[in-house]
């Protein structure tokens, strides 16, 4: 399989590896488009988006105190002084402000960002660790669980990113590990009633969706199994030392061996859960699964198997080193067919459609209600699995309708400056057909080429 | 009683069908055309136990420990069940006949993976990637030579359950189409020779059409029924929701198939709050496809499944995990009135399936196939061989209709 011409390369190289063309971007890649991509790869990870900065802990130590309000404001009774209500009013704002300000940040990162195949890496991975806001407890937390866990070691080893994402108090309580606790712990034998028990859901979804993979041949065992061994993986209360921090607990740990999948791990405390994670990220099986997800990601909702098995081979060949991996795929002559196959998601069509134009949302209110409108509610991904990957998705009716009436906005917005046909260039270099070059020319204004240009198969797929 | 109804009956006892003449088959054909199937999915693993409470079953109580309901805490369906109390639209249905429960559905997966359960579910296949299309948009494939029906799906992302070779419509609230611009007819040009946009794009410009008018509500006004106010928030746009569903598919052309889909129901932890917000909004949704389809109700029958029921027990967390049978509800003017639907396998220790989770009686394509044959027609072969291959162990569930 040869590669297609430098031209091409280039295009593929900005619209497809990264996030779309800001001005003049593809041409800067023409001389090296391998070598464009190339040099984003950096061990010390992504770029941080530029957010008020505060750490799980600040957040999920404020978060307590939210809570705490709420169920003051709960029990307030009528003809008692308002104050509560007003502060109660006030710190639910803030609790909005706090992760619309993360989201908007991450969304100008990607919208400015020159390293946009660095970026589209990470997103990758803060979606493959899904954390949503469906959990409003989970809602503050998943801005810094991105610059905590996923950001610096998307380009480490994977056993890295499994543990700081599987020990990360966002982590912990979107998937319910917090409050899961051994039946025979010490902790529920010290009461009478035994209070508290097993939450298997993380246990499952790491094994399902973080590693091996549903088809992987576990049973119902090794996932209970696998939560018992997870026991005492929690966070740290107000009054301890780690508030709001990653913290095992003796007391809930359920004690005894596990055994996971065929492989038996001795009582060890934290030791026992660390080494099965450990174990999982070594496993072929999750190789082989994080690796089609990644074909299937960058390149085709049905990528060619010999694309996922090079990724595969260099994962096992480098103990599941990703900056390997991204280099085995920015080298895969597959991944650099011209025909683009991917349609973009909401996130990915209107951080796209930005770049275009050199601009980024400048509020909250530019970005989410969109991106709402088209299926794709801010840090709201429906479920652990994350947003879907599938053109079927997407593509559907009112997506596109919803996709049209945003293009239309942001032709009236940013239009008027442009020459349409130097736009399409800077948008799609040579992947730009003639249809659509022709569409765009012979539109009746600029506002309707650049609709046209932005709602066109080529730029709505990559 | 319906036609089709007639003429299988007719065909059991062996006399032909020709005799009957063309003026009976057409007006059967007639009647078809005016069937409406409602498809509900909620997403996540809906617990069976809060939907339906057995609260009559001697295990129901100590297996749910915290989060068990008192008998009167429920809505009384019969000796053994209730409904959540939240679901007042649906219990007052189900007072007139027009809603049944069955309390221990599944579909034929045991993985207790929601992604493998809920493709399973939408793709009707007997297990994961047995087929890459949708029952539904199979159904509307089948049925596309003898007559055309629309199916359309509410949301802005495209349900598994109606993707497939034909393009169904989806919709979701928006701003509408200025269908003045050149712009919907440039882009349809631009999308005319790609498969997957131009179908799409033709199909979203309809929609839109068909959403004005679906909006400024043309419902008959509907036979009265008591259906209480929901009073949590959000509840009116649910009700908005199902009313305007109601208002599509009563339309000329209008989509006789629907699917929509309801998510937030993995309540591994504190379950009992969070189930009660859901099922609110269901039956607010249902109320407003009630109101929305207005006489058309006694057309309809609304499904609402989940991809896998809940552990039995209660968790540690105040909630519960995975779990395999679940409760259904069948709804809709359409419906005869009955008990349950499908065996109640009880709740003893004994019963449940792996010690573990409510035992599974009826596998759901056999519910499945016994609404698209008796309410909407489907030849029993197509159904079968076409909309639900190998599946010949799951019998179809006859006689609801």
């Amino acid at each position: 399989m040869s590669l297609p011409s430098k031209d091409l390369m280039a295009a593929v190289a900005v619209t497809r590896f990264g996030l779309g063309a800001r001005p003049g971007e593809i041409e800067a890649a023409k001389a090296d488009p391998q070598g464009w991509l190339t040099a984003q790869v950096r061990r010390d990870g992504a770029d941080l988006p530029q957010s008020d900065g505060e750490s799980a802990a600040q957040r999920f130590a404020w978060m307590r105190d939210f809570q705490e309000q709420r169920r003051m404001e709960r029990e307030r009774k009528d003809g008692e002084t308002p104050q509560n209500g007003v502060a109660f009013m006030d710190a639910q704002r803030q609790l909005r402000e706090r992760v619309n300000g993360d989201f908007l940040a991450r969304a100008q990162l990607g919208a400015s960002t020159p390293a946009s195949f660095r970026e589209r890496w990470a997103l990758f991975w803060a979606n493959h660790f899904t954390v949503s806001s469906t959990k409003q407890i989970t809602s503050v937390l998943i801005g810094p669980f991105e610059r905590e866990a996923i950001r610096p070691h998307v380009f480490g080893r994977f056993e890295d990113l499994l543990v700081a994402s599987s020990t990360h108090p966002a982590m912990l309580t979107y998937l319910d590990q917090a409050q899961s606790v051994g039946p025979g712990s010490m902790a529920v034998s010290r009461r009478r009633q035994g209070r508290g028990g097993l939450n298997e859901n993380l246990a499952r979804e790491i094994l399902e969706l973080h590693t091996v993979g549903v088809d992987a041949g576990y049973s119902q065992a090794d996932v209970t199994d696998f939560a018992r061994a997870l026991t005492g993986f929690s966070i740290g209360r107000d009054a301890e030392d780690r508030a709001g921090q990653f913290v095992f607990r003796v007391n809930t740990h359920e004690p005894g061996a596990r055994k996971i999948l065929g492989k038996t791990y001795a009582e060890g405390g934290v030791d026992q859960g660390l080494a099965v994670l450990k174990t999982l990220a070594a496993d072929q099986r999750t190789a082989r699964h994080v690796s089609r997800k990644l074909a299937r990601h960058f390149v085709s909702d049905t990528p060619p198997p010999a694309l996922a098995a090079r990724l595969e081979k260099r994962w096992m060949d480098t103990g599941g080193d990703l900056s390997a991996v991204a280099k085995a795929l920015i080298e895969s002559p597959e991944a650099w067919e011209p025909t683009p196959a991917k349609f973009k998601t909401p996130y990915e069509f209107t951080l796209s459609t930005w770049r275009l134009i050199g601009a980024e949302p400048s509020a909250y209110e530019r970005i989410a209600p969109v991106l709402t409108g088209m299926g794709q509610r801010p840090f709201y991904a429906p479920s652990p699995k994350g947003w879907p990957e599938e053109a079927g998705a997407w593509a559907s009716p009112d997506g596109l309708i919803k996709r049209m009436q945003w293009a239309q906005g942001m032709a009236a917005a940013a239009a008027d400056r442009t020459d349409p046909n130097a736009l399409a260039l800077q948008a799609l270099g040579a992947r730009l057909t003639p249809p659509v070059a022709k569409a765009v020319s012979r539109a009746e204004t600029r506002r309707e080429a650049f609709a046209l240009l932005v709602m066109s198969p080529e730029f709505q797929r990559r | 009683m319906n036609a089709p109804l007639n003429r299988r009956a007719l065909l059991g006892l062996g006399i032909s069908v020709s005799f009957l003449g063309t003026q009976a088959f057409a007006a059967s054909e007639g009647d078809l055309a005016k069937k409406k199937l409602v498809v509900v999915i909620c997403r996540g693993g809906m617990d069976g136990l809060s939907v339906s409470p057995p609260v009559g079953d001697p295990d129901y109580a100590a297996l749910r420990g915290s989060i068990a309901m008192r008998p009167d805490q429920v809505l009384k369906l019969d000796d053994t069940f209730g409904l959540h109390p939240e679901l007042k639209t649906v219990h007052a249905l189900a007072q007139q006949g027009q809603a049944r429960i069955a309390p221990a559905i599944a579909s034929p997966d045991r993985a207790r993976s929601h992604f493998e359960a809920q493709d399973v579910l939408e793709t009707g296949a007997a297990g994961v990637y047995g087929a890459e299309t949708g029952w539904l948009n199979r159904t509307l494939e089948a049925l596309a030579p003898v007559r055309k029906v629309e199916g359309l799906s509410v949301g802005t992302t495209a349900p598994l359950i109606l993707r497939g070779k034909v393009q169904a419509a989806s919709w979701s609230p928006g701003k509408g189409v200025d269908e003045t611009a050149r712009l919907p007819t440039l882009l349809q040009d631009l999308y005319k020779t790609d498969p997957l946009l131009g179908p799409a794009f033709a199909r979203g410009l309809e929609t839109e059409t068909m959403a004005q008018l679906a909006m400024t509500g043309m419902a008959a006004p509907t036979a009265p029924m008591a259906a209480p106010q929901p009073n949590r928030a959000g509840s009116e746009a649910a009700r908005k929701l199902g009313s305007t569903l109601g208002g599509f598919m009563i339309q000329a052309g209008g989509p006789q198939i629907a699917a929509v889909s309801l998510d937030g129901f993995d309540t591994h932890a504190g379950q009992a709050g969070q189930i009660a917000t859901r099922l609110s909004y269901m039956d607010a949704v249902l109320a407003g496809l009630h109101t929305g389809l207005g006489a058309e109700w006694k057309n309809t029958v609304v499904v609402v499944v989940t991809e896998f029921g809940r552990t039995a027990r209660v968790n540690g967390t105040g909630g519960t995990d995975h779990g395999t049978g679940s409760t259904g509800l069948i709804l809709g003017g359409a419906l005869k009135r009955g008990g349950i639907v499908g065996d109640w396998p009880t709740l003893k220790q004994t019963a449940l399936f792996e010690n573990r989770d409510t035992a599974p009686t009826l596998d759901m394509r056999g519910l499945f196939k016994g609404v698209l044959a008796d309410h909407m027609g489907v030849d029993r072969t197509i159904l079968e061989k076409q909309v639900f291959p190998d599946s010949a162990g799951a019998k179809a569930m006859t006689g609801l209709v």
